[in-house]
């Protein structure tokens, strides 16, 4: 393994960030572009030459693929005890390489033409080049430390670029949600780490994942009320993962982040960073699987179902087609989570876990063309809103063609790569919780629903009278469109479990031919129905709508979590917490520190009373002194 | 030397001299009363010189020559100090201390 | 017989002195104050330093006081009644007056003085000669140093007190 090629996977993007920053104003809005464009090109290209070697290449003997890992220590606690900054090299980190590549590249050949004439070109892309950097360092994380400094990274990255549209209040406002919310979550993350590495001793995730390490073996050997301190830990360390993948209930964030701008959305929050959740339950799976007979992964599994169902319920009544596509992928990304849960760990019962690392991977296609089509769409008509398109498949034929691609492979129609992801998910739940199973094929039904509701909605549906003529994108928008449709098409036939899975060596999987009618069905269905309501204009949509009263407002209010929230935080934390506190600290810790200025004032004035300008004062004070000195040195000197 | 009379008595009575001077300079609040106890300090140390010299070194005159000096030194001092005390007078047309004070914080 | 005189002496200074330092009216406070002198002239004569006490009658008592008194003249004080401190400045000054005389006392009563008995009368020709001469021990410099120092004394007292009226007559001159 050619560790230097991989180091320089990341540390290009790096290299580039730094350039575009520290010579922000002296570059040409075009060179910067094409820096970017280029750097991740390099990076792309390396990480394509490590996949092909790590997977043909340097395929082992004895069938299971070998985890390579180099690394360097960075602070050391102890001699098990330690930081290390390294490069993990598993399936799973290599594929992430792949998806952060394709994406990244496809997004910053987009940003050329959607970002062209805007003020901060070259900051923005300096900012896409320090994602890239993070998200690389994070999927190439080697110990729970590592990954977690690259973490909060990654959340600062997605605050600078959500952020991006400064002067727009709304933006800077989501900025701070995403990062505080999120933050919020790593907290937890924090302290579960801190946990696993006092009773395990280690953090490195070789040690902790090994099936016969200490970590593992001993998991029983300390309790915390009822359950194992390690159990405890993991979940606070799901619990930072639910916040990165916006799971419920710390999704608030994800719906606002769509204030950033399109490429961003795509990036971010469809294909990579919020995949980082469900990155680290599946870096750490040995450890949830083993660790009191997987009581972490049951509740990862049944948050999973609860948010994809939760979101999918939302995204049918919402009018901003960036909201809906948000919503549709934290419900995609509950279906990996639940994925995760419902797997296990020997060969075939290891499904769950390669489907959830084959939807991760076909999600990030299909999803970043979704949100690149709808930024395609939104750069043409200026605006978000559903009511202010349609038909425009007359004007925009290729991202017309596009996004129905993209809508068909979320929808699981096959031969779409949704369709086989989908299906292995479906499979493995069904071989272990019924109950999650049913669940996913419902969301399966409205998923379809909801994205052929907004195809519908803005291709064809009302024939709205435009202003300005749309026109389709320039080549640069256009390329990324075609490119991923291509790979959305393609990605399903991959033979993911010959490649990805938990215990490293591969196994056939085979279509199971009941459920996968079954899924069909479902999606079929929901597109038959989108249809009905959408593809011409009538108002059945809004009796449907009424017939369901006021749980329709509530949906399409989002079930009001974020004034929960902002009730939370604003009257009871502000007021009742945080307030008295500032007062108390104003008037006592403050007021100490201003009473000893004053103390020192007041006493400077009284010494200043002894240079009155009397000289009779003066003269007394020469004669005591004079007095009291020769009081001293005559009589009780004794030397 | 005087006879029948120990040197500390003289001693004595100077240094009761030289401490009332200074309680005067210390309480009067007129200047021209000042400059009177300053005279009374003056002349309290002159009679001490003269006083040692009589009685331990006979011999010698430098106590004698010394307290010349003093006298001479403390008539000057006493002209200048009655010119400033006129000038002054004429400023501020008051000699008392408390109108002096104005070298302070 | 030398005994009372000088216990007589005594008295009258330090009454005086404390008259002086603790009267009402500044007159009243010059003259005990030549009375003191006056006092302290007659010790110097009973010490047979008999040159010390004239010059100590005519420049102090004669001359210092002379020159108070028309001070006290010029500052229309004459008939003046002085204010006094206020008591506790009083009793604080009075307090450290008397611990510091203490401490003289004290230190001079546990000092033993080797007195020399004797009765040289000295001449006004050995001070005369002492004070002029060249030799080691001579005090010709101090002499001549003192001349200087009156002088100067002397036109710095002209200066300072000199006024606008003078001014504005040597211009007009």
């Amino acid at each position: 393994m050619n560790f230097s090629n991989i180091i320089l996977i990341p540390l290009i993007p790096l290299a580039v960030f730094l350039l575009l920053g520290i010579f922000n104003q002296k570059i040409k809005p075009s060179v910067s572009g094409y820096i970017g464009v280029f750097g991740l090109l390099a990076s792309t290209i390396l990480s394509f030459h490590t996949a092909y070697n790590y997977f043909f290449v340097n395929a082992s003997e004895s069938g299971a693929y070998q985890t390579f890992v180099e690394k360097t220590v960075w602070m050391n606690f102890t001699d098990t005890l330690r930081i290390d900054m390294g490069v993990l090299i598993d399936p799973i980190s290599v594929m992430m390489l792949i998806v952060v590549s394709i994406v990244s590249l496809m997004v910053h050949i987009y940003s050329r033409g959607y970002m062209k004439g805007d003020d901060g070109y070259t900051k923005f892309f300096a900012f896409l080049s320090l994602f890239s950097f993070s998200m690389y360092g994070l999927v190439l994380a080697t110990n729970l430390f590592q990954i977690y400094i690259f973490w909060e990274l990654v959340g600062v990255s997605s605050y600078l670029l959500i952020g991006y549209y400064y002067t727009k209040e709304s933006a800077v406002a989501a900025a701070k949600k995403a990062f505080i919310v999120t933050r919020f979550a790593d907290l937890g993350f924090l302290i579960g780490i801190l946990i696993v590495g006092y009773y395990t001793g280690t953090y490195d995730f070789e040690t902790l994942n090994n099936p016969e390490g200490s970590a593992i073996l001993n998991w029983a050997s300390t309790s915390f009320m009822g359950l194992s301190v390690l159990t405890w830990a993991l979940i606070l360390i799901f619990i930072g993962g639910a916040g990165k993948s916006a799971m419920f209930p710390l999704h608030i964030w994800l719906p606002d982040a769509m204030e950033g701008p399109t490429p961003v959305s795509a990036l971010i929050h469809a294909a990579t960073m919020v995949v980082a959740g469900v990155y680290l339950v599946a870096r750490l799976f040995p450890m949830y699987y083993f660790v009191e007979d997987g009581f972490a992964l049951n509740i990862v599994a049944f948050v999973g179902a609860f948010s994809s169902l939760f979101a999918a319920i939302i995204a049918i009544t919402q009018t901003d087609i960036k909201r809906v596509l948000a919503f549709s992928t934290m419900s995609q990304l509950g279906y990996m989570m639940l994925a995760l849960g419902v797997s296990g760990y020997d060969g075939h019962e290891g499904l769950g876990y390669m489907a959830s690392m084959f939807h991760l991977f076909t999600h990030a296609m299909f999803k970043a063309l979704l949100f690149l089509g709808a930024g395609s769409v939104i750069h043409a008509v200026h605006s978000n809103y559903l009511k202010d398109m349609g038909g425009l498949r007359k004007y925009m034929p290729i991202t017309n063609i596009t996004f129905l691609i993209a809508a068909l492979a979320i929808a699981g129609v096959p031969p779409f790569a949704g369709f086989f992801s989908k299906d292995e998910i479906l499979v493995a739940a069904f071989e272990h919780n019924k109950l999650i199973y049913f669940i996913g094929v419902f969301v399966a039904g409205l998923t379809a629903f909801y994205m052929f509701r907004i195809y519908f909605g803005i291709f064809w549906g009302k024939d709205t009278k435009y202003e300005h003529k749309p026109q389709e994108s320039p080549i640069s928008m256009t390329f990324p469109l075609m490119v991923l449709a291509l790979l959305s098409i393609v990605g399903g036939f991959i033979p993911f479990s010959k490649y990805v899975t938990v215990d490293k060596a591969g196994f056939e999987a085979h279509l199971n031919y009941p459920l996968a009618a079954v899924a069909v069905g479902v999606g079929l269905l929901g597109i038959v129905l989108a249809w009905v309501f959408y593809k011409k204009e009538n108002d059945l949509s809004d009796k449907f709508a009424n017939f369901f009263g006021p749980f329709y407002k509530w949906t399409s209010d989002k079930f009001y979590f974020d004034e929960i929230y902002l009730f939370v935080t604003k009257k009871i934390l502000f007021k009742r917490v945080a307030a008295p506190i500032a007062k108390f600290d104003k008037k006592y810790v403050d007021g100490t520190m201003v009473g000893i200025g004053n103390t020192t004032v007041l006493a400077s004035e009284k010494i200043k009373g002894m240079q009155s300008g009397k000289v009779q004062d003066y003269a007394f004070a020469f004669i005591a002194g004079v007095v009291i000195l020769a009081i001293i040195f005559i009589y009780l000197w004794t030397n | 030397m005087i006879a029948g009379i120990s040197i500390y008595e003289i001693l004595t009575v100077t240094s009761i001299l030289f401490f009332v001077g200074v309680y005067g300079f210390i309480t009067r609040k007129n200047l021209i009363s000042i400059l009177i106890s300053v005279e009374l300090i003056l002349n309290a140390s002159a009679i001490n010189f003269v006083v040692i010299n009589k009685y331990l070194y006979p011999d010698m005159l430098e106590g004698v020559l010394f307290s010349i000096f003093i006298i001479a030194v403390a008539a000057a001092e006493t002209a200048l100090a009655v010119s400033i005390i006129i000038n002054l007078y004429r400023q501020i047309s008051s000699v008392e201390v408390k109108d002096v004070e104005t070298m302070k914080y | 017989m030398e005994r009372i005189i000088f216990y007589i002496l005594a008295l009258i200074m330090v009454v005086f002195a404390i008259a002086s330092v603790t009267s009402r009216k500044m007159l009243r406070s010059v003259i005990y104050l030549l009375f003191v002198l006056c006092g302290i002239a007659g010790v110097y004569f009973m010490i047979d330093y008999n040159f010390l006490a004239a010059i100590q009658l005519t420049v102090y008592a004669g001359g210092i006081i002379v020159l108070i008194i028309f001070s006290v003249i010029l500052v229309h004080h004459i008939e003046m009644e002085l204010e006094i401190a206020r008591i506790s400045r009083q009793i604080i000054t009075g307090l450290a007056c008397i611990i510091g005389l203490s401490v003289f006392l004290t230190t001079i009563y546990s000092h033993e003085f080797r007195v020399v008995e004797n009765s040289i009368t000295t001449t006004t020709a050995d001070i005369g000669t002492k004070l002029l001469s060249y030799d080691a021990g001579g005090f010709i410099l101090p002499f001549e140093v003192i001349s200087i120092l009156l002088l100067a004394a002397m036109v710095g007292a002209i200066v300072i007190a000199k006024g606008k009226k003078l001014e504005n007559k040597t211009d007009e001159l």
